[in-house]
């Protein structure tokens, strides 16, 4: 039994059933699979990161950020600045208790450079309904290319427990034809 | 000091038991079941507040609730059971006294004091940082310091395992090599070890930078280590109920393990690579190549997974060759459906076994790879996975050897009976319904550990679709049903504990049933001969869904917007 010292002594010299066998060899095989794929996904897949980030500050990410913000405002909405880049610019998303800010409008089926980083504590960037998620940490600058492939108004929610104000830390994004 | 200790003789199973043994797995067996009924109450007060028509309480005390909910259940139940485990496994299987008792009581001490002052700075309000206290969000010093002494103490708890291990070789108690369950019990203390070491190496100086020594500690590096303690307790965990589900087959059903050397080769992918998990938590941080993303979170190419679903097959398979050697052979499943359904210590065990392969293990592959975390990060998902893991299954499963442990060693014959029988069905399906619903609500995007899914009061407004109320509406009812099984668990176990009649010394218990040793099945035969066809058709059905739902996900995955 289980529970008693093996009833064979020389246990590790017993054959091994045929059963047991084909099932190690094909949960083997299927964890093989699941490995390449994630490797294959790289290659052929369009929904990946490419771990680019930098070591910055809360003053240099904001700077930058406040430039942008800066040069490409269109409109504000509830005290939000509503920015609207080039395809194809470096955008930056501030993270800080309890905002994001600012509210991006986005054109589809172009590429942006977003830069994510938090002014303060650990925040997570939740973009739904699409329903991408990535951690924010304060101190790094993560860079992801986003490429939205469907016009509308889209929520960003922070998804890392950030405080007493963490339900409230909503931000916006629009992506316009 | 040999000659000092006392035995018994225990009249079911004929093992010589330590009473200073005896002693420490009815303590941290008690404290166990304590923290359990109070991370238990929190858990529900967590549940009632993300039911979207109900939500119970205010903000600042749903952060503190599930603050408390999840170091009580996730850190300090779990713990405390496993040292009875592991005192179990050791000094009462192996018929050996205990290394060094007042270490033992020792470290027991250190882990009540620890998770004594853990709770007390997390119900003074101003520690509540969540289970993984995420710098540079600061709790208060005595937070980090109760923790500290927790693992101190679960790290003597670990020595005195290995020390018991070296004396009962020694003094020759066993013949030959040690038992399964035991060798599942000697990995879950390794994988402790490194686990308490990961602890103290992140929560030293995050205690001394709390107390202000410490200018800055790094987040990512935080992150880092901090689940080379946080997964890598999990894994304690996986390691000690798949030895509890080993030890329940022996002594329910007398089952003996299909073969010694593959079970055992189980364990060892166990201790070569479930401590690689902490990567599951990194898949979508800044600072990490792919190349470190894709090896860890795979356990190495999925080796650690390997042994879990070698243990799928060979734990249902050792009690259906049983089953099948006693005469219950027709057709596929007569062994299961005629298996003693009505005894909670086997009702639990086999839905322990079902719930952490479906629903927690299936899940949590999916979620560890690469890619397809970026869907599922921090959504519900993530607890609603760790439900089917952790509740579900290692709950599940020491609740179920609990029914044993208060007969053997508690020496008391188990009090109400009928809710007994009912207790594993109520919790297990309360359990699987929360996972579920959680799994459910995240994959529509619901942010875990967030007091508000309507956004009352943000600056901007959002809306989660109408499913995802209903997903948590559900949710709440299943935790309703989740927590009725703790409380039966909680009367039962407590009542039989402290009213319970008191067995003789020579008396057997009369419920559960457990197999004399005569009955026990010592050969199978030459292992050509194995037949468990109902055991194949189980493992094919969890293959396939398995295979499925994993290629769903890469779906779901290929349909969000392109990234790179």
């Amino acid at each position: 039994m289980a529970i008693t010292p093996p009833s064979e002594r020389i246990w590790w010299k017993e054959p091994i059933a045929k059963i047991e066998l084909i099932w190690i060899v094909v949960a083997f095989t299927w964890g093989l699979i699941m490995f390449f794929m994630m490797i294959y996904w790289h290659g052929a897949g369009e929904q990946n990161l490419s771990n680019e980030a930098y070591k910055t500050t809360a003053l240099k990410f904001s700077q930058k950020a406040e430039a942008m913000i800066d040069e490409y405002t269109v409109r504000e909405e509830n005290g939000f600045p509503v920015v609207h880049p080039p395809p194809g610019s470096e955008v930056y998303l501030i993270a800080r208790l309890w905002q994001w800010s600012p509210i991006l409008e986005l054109e589809k089926d172009q590429s942006y450079r977003l830069h994510l980083s938090s002014m303060d504590w650990q925040h997570g960037f939740s973009l739904q309904p699409v329903n991408i998620n990535v951690q924010v940490h304060p101190g790094y600058d993560m860079v992801v290319t986003i490429k939205p492939d469907q016009a509308g108004e889209y929520g960003v929610v922070c998804n890392e427990y950030c405080g007493i104000g963490h339900h409230n830390m909503v931000g916006k994004i629009y992506v316009v034809d | 000091m040999a000659n000092t200790t006392e035995f018994r003789t225990c009249p079911t199973t004929g093992l010589k038991v330590d009473l200073a043994a005896e002693n420490l797995i009815k303590a941290n067996a008690v404290a166990a079941i304590v923290f359990l009924a109070v991370g238990g109450l929190f858990g529900l007060l967590v549940a009632l507040t993300r039911w979207p028509a109900v939500h119970f309480l205010p903000a600042d005390w749903f952060y503190l609730a599930l603050t408390a909910h999840g170091l009580d259940v996730l850190l300090v139940w779990i713990i405390f059971f496993e040292m009875a485990v592991l005192y179990f496994a050791s000094a009462v299987l192996l018929g050996s006294r205990l290394a060094g008792p007042k270490w033992a009581w020792a470290g027991f001490g250190l882990m009540l004091v620890g998770a004594i002052i853990t709770n007390i700075a997390v119900l003074r309000g101003q520690s509540s940082v969540m289970f993984t206290s995420y710098v540079p969000m600061m709790a208060e010093p005595p937070f980090y310091l109760g923790i500290i002494l927790f693992a101190v103490g679960a790290l003597i708890g670990c020595f005195v395992f290995f020390g018991t291990l070296v004396v009962a070789k020694q003094e020759r108690t066993y013949q030959g090599s040690i038992p399964l369950v035991t060798f599942g019990a000697l990995t879950a203390a390794i994988i402790a070890v490194f686990t308490i070491a990961s602890g103290a190496i992140i929560l030293i100086p995050t205690l001394l930078w709390s107390l202000g020594f410490v200018s800055y500690i790094d987040p990512l590096v935080y992150k880092t280590i901090w689940w080379g303690m946080g997964h890598s307790s999990q894994q304690i965990n996986v390691s000690a109920h798949v030895a509890v589900w080993y030890a329940i087959a022996a002594m329910v059903f007398g089952a003996k393990p299909l073969s010694e050397k593959v079970s055992r080769m189980a364990f060892l992918m166990y201790i070569l690579f479930l401590q690689l998990a902490s990567a599951h938590h990194l898949l979508v941080e800044p600072g990490f190549s792919s190349e470190w993303k894709i090896f860890n979170t795979s356990y190495a190419m999925y080796l650690a997974v390997l042994g879990s679903m070698v243990h799928g097959m060979t734990v249902p398979g050792s009690i259906e060759a049983a089953q099948r050697a006693r005469g219950l052979t027709k057709g596929m499943f007569e062994w299961l459906r005629k298996a003693p359904w009505s005894n909670p210590a086997f009702a639990g065990m086999f839905m322990s076994l079902v719930f952490f392969g479906f629903i927690g293990g299936i899940s949590g592959v999916v979620m560890g790879t690469e890619q397809i975390n970026l869907i599922m990060h921090n959504t519900l998902y993530v607890p609603g996975h760790f439900h089917g893991t952790v509740v579900a299954g290692t709950t599940l499963a020491f609740m179920a050897i609990t029914y044993l442990l208060v007969p053997l060693i508690f020496r008391r014959e188990l009090m109400f009976r009928k809710l007994a029988q009912w207790q594993p069905y109520v919790f297990g399906i309360g359990v699987a319904g929360i996972s579920l619903f959680m799994m459910g609500a995240g994959t529509l995007g619901v942010s875990r550990r967030h007091w508000d899914m309507t956004f009352a009061d943000a600056q901007l407004p959002f809306d989660y679709p109408a499913a995802a109320f209903l997903m948590m509406g559900l949710n709440g009812v299943f935790a309703v049903l989740a927590t009725l099984g703790g409380i039966m668990f909680v009367v039962v176990v407590v009542g039989s504990v402290f009213f319970g009649r008191k067995l003789g010394r020579d008396e057997k218990p009369s419920y559960p049933e457990v197999p004399p040793q005569a009955a026990a099945v010592s050969h199978y035969g030459s292992s050509e001969s194995l037949k468990i066809p109902g055991t194949v058709m189980l493992v094919g059905i969890f293959f396939v869904a398995f295979v499925l739902y994993y290629f769903v996900n890469w779906k779901y995955l290929s349909e969000i917007w392109p990234l790179s």
